[in-house]
């Protein structure tokens, strides 16, 4: 299967997920620049962190306009696999594809640290290899993480379990200190009602080999991987099923 | 003809540096100033001569891009 990594001007952890999908994982991956308006056929589609466009205006806000972005929209309409990570995630959020929109940090920094994550739901393409409730150690970079929903659409989230990841303590417990930037209950990542849109503020692609501190990251690009193969295996019996 | 917009964010929408800034100011002794929110302002020159256009305009390009509608409202001046 191949990963389509977006690459926008600005983007610097497009390599990282390279890394991750291709190396570590032996997957295929492509980058595609954002001026490109073909996904080339990928299986899933990842819009990496950094500075698209150097944040200018807010972070995600010029990306969305990108040629590349009108074709992100048709695959996740198509309900292809979509992992916005970062600034990724914002740009998801700017683009409409992931509700609310990200404030600058609570206390202002610049925030570059490990932190821990909870996995609040596994019926993700990106969290089905995950447990639910499992703790996961991954570094966020992050100075605009603060998420912040009108009322309405933050219960509509919690209704329609869109919240996908919450910032807790090692052992799963959410606080007030646990929570780095201050987002609105304690949200690190969240998915669309199709659920095959996901964002999340960490870097789950620096978190892929044990030598980097952690390799709870690796979950996420697994759980992809899972993903399509069991839409292919579906897919593959439905066929069968004609035949016969 | 030229427009001007305000961009702030939504008095519903906690301003992190705004919040910085009100609090700098009464360490300085400014307790007359009771808040600060902060915004961002966009000189926007346009070829229109007509007032109502020039606002329609400005409003269309605040609405698409200069304001996120999610935490930003905008107010908009023309100079005419």
């Amino acid at each position: 299967m191949t990963f389509a990594i977006i690459v926008f001007p600005g983007s610097n952890c497009d390599e990282d997920a390279y890394h991750a999908a291709g190396s570590v994982l032996g997957q295929s991956a492509e980058y595609i620049w954002h001026k490109d308006t073909d996904l080339k056929n990928a299986d899933v589609v990842v819009l990496p962190g950094g500075f698209a466009h150097g944040d200018y205006l807010r972070t995600g806000a010029m990306a969305r306009f990108s040629p590349i972005m009108r074709e992100v929209q048709a695959f996740a309409e198509r309900g292809g696999p979509v992992l916005g990570i970062c600034n990724g995630f914002q740009i998801l959020l700017e683009a409409g594809l992931l509700p609310g929109a990200m404030l600058r940090n609570r206390g202002l920094k610049f925030l570059c640290q490990q932190v821990y994550v909870r996995v609040e739901q596994t019926d993700t393409p990106f969290t089905r290899a995950c447990r639910k409730g499992q703790v996961l150690q991954i570094p966020i970079a992050h100075g605009e993480g603060n998420y912040f929903a009108e009322p309405d659409v933050l219960a509509r989230l919690e209704a329609n379990r869109q919240v996908i990841f919450r910032y807790t303590d090692a052992s799963g417990e959410l606080s007030e200190t646990a929570n780095p930037n201050g987002s609105m209950a304690a949200i690190a990542g969240l998915c669309n009602e199709r659920r095959n849109v996901v964002g999340l503020m960490p870097h789950p692609e620096r978190a892929c080999e044990s030598m980097l501190g952690s390799a709870d990251g690796l979950l996420i690009f697994q759980s992809a991987v899972e993903s399509i193969g069991a839409q292919r295996g579906s897919v593959g019996r439905a066929l069968q099923t004609v035949q016969l | 003809m030229r427009a001007r917009v305000f961009v702030t964010l939504k008095p519903s929408v906690f301003d992190p540096q705004g919040k910085t800034i009100a609090d700098a100011l009464h360490s300085l002794g400014y307790s007359g100033v009771s808040d600060v929110r902060q915004g961002k302002y966009f000189e926007l020159d346009l070829s229109t001569r007509e007032v109502a256009e020039a606002r329609a305009l400005a409003a269309e390009v605040a609405d698409k891009l200069l304001a996120n509608p999610v935490i930003e409202s905008y107010r908009i001046e023309i100079d005419s």
